[in-house]
């Protein structure tokens, strides 16, 4: 059980390399009058982060796409998002989506 | 009888915006960051670190993608310059979950905004940005329960992987490894239902996902997840214009 210097100091730079990006905007721009623009602009974040992230997350091995090697993820993606549709549950939608992986898992 | 029925309405407003109401809106993001959580304490065990090291990493910087990059500079001997670069741009997009959360907040001081965003995550963003619809703004207690549940739940599940990861080697047999991509795919469909544009959110939906994957043969996975979400926000914002 011990702290490396070495890993120590990346640690703490990397902790403050990560604070300052989830902090600064929050507490600059929430006082300020934004204009226009940009909260239309900020209305469409959420939408488009989380749309980039599940496409990361099914069709891309190190950022590169692999349809082929993600195919059961692809399929499992199916009662995943119908879940969510039909429910509007997140827990619903996470718990439907382990068994289908589980399930296609099994089964393919 | 009508002072009544203000009266809880009132009660249940209050209610939404609690501590207790905030740990429990985290509940159903906690088994999808608990096994990524766990997943991240075996890898970071198997590059050499100690679970002491493992527990202080994710205090300290409590991000997923991040730590699982740092473990493997960290068993390649990356250089402390490198780590923390690396780690700058793989964290760079909360930049953008920040700004877009940032209108929710400004009934509160500097200071308590600074710990509202200290604890700012993908799913924490996700979540929040579904309570906040139809809403001008966000209660503090509301999101400390949600942060800290969330923050919690992460450290308690990267030491565990940190402890047990050498008996369970395989965690992808239990389905497990899908509970963030699920979780994010609840979290995009019930923002995109509530927010009633559906052929605009799906226009930038669809933007952004052909981007993420074409920009990814160009840049690491973290900047084009960046680049897809500037490029196709400001497409729904022009198509927003147009009409």
């Amino acid at each position: 059980m011990e702290i490396r210097w070495d890993i120590l100091l990346a640690i703490m730079g990397a902790s403050v390399v990560t604070l300052l990006p989830r902090v600064l905007p929050l507490v600059l721009l929430s006082r300020m009058q934004l204009p226009e623009w940009t909260m239309h602009w900020l209305n469409y974040v959420p939408v488009a982060v989380m749309a980039a992230l599940i496409a990361q997350e099914l069709f891309t091995t190190d950022g590169k796409v692999h349809i082929l090697q993600h195919y059961i993820e692809i399929l499992a993606a199916i009662p995943t998002f119908t879940t969510a549709i039909l429910t509007r549950s997140l827990l619903g939608t996470v718990v439907v989506g382990i068994l289908s992986l589980m399930v296609l898992r099994f089964v393919l | 009888m009508s002072e009544n029925v203000q009266l809880n309405q009132q009660e249940i407003e209050v209610k939404e915006d609690s501590l207790l109401q905030g740990i429990r809106d985290c509940i159903p993001t906690l088994l999808g960051y608990l096994s990524i959580g766990f997943a991240a304490g075996v890898v970071g065990k198997t590059s050499g670190l100690s679970v002491l090291e493992i527990t202080l990493m994710s205090t300290l910087i409590y991000a997923g993608s991040a730590q699982f990059i740092m473990a493997g500079l960290i068993a390649a001997h990356g250089s402390a310059a490198a780590i923390i670069l690396t780690v700058f741009i793989v964290n760079l997009r909360h930049l953008l979950l920040s700004a877009a959360m940032s209108p929710y907040f400004r009934h509160l001081s500097a200071c308590k905004t600074m710990f509202v965003g200290a604890l700012l995550t993908d799913e924490t963003f996700g979540v929040a940005m579904n309570k906040a619809m139809n809403r001008s703004s966000l209660s503090e207690k509301w999101m400390h329960g949600l942060n800290i549940t969330a923050y919690l739940n992460w450290i308690i599940a990267t030491i565990a992987g940190a402890f047990f990861g050498k008996w369970i080697t395989d965690p992808e047999k239990y389905g497990l490894d899908f509970a963030l991509t699920a979780m994010f795919i609840g979290l995009l469909v019930l923002q995109m239902i509530s927010r009633k544009i559906i052929r605009r959110d799906l226009i930038v939906a669809v933007c952004a996902v052909l981007i993420v994957l074409g920009a990814g043969s160009f840049v690491s996975g973290s900047v084009a997840v960046i680049a897809a979400t500037i490029v196709a926000a400001a497409i729904g914002m022009v198509v927003e214009k147009w009409k």
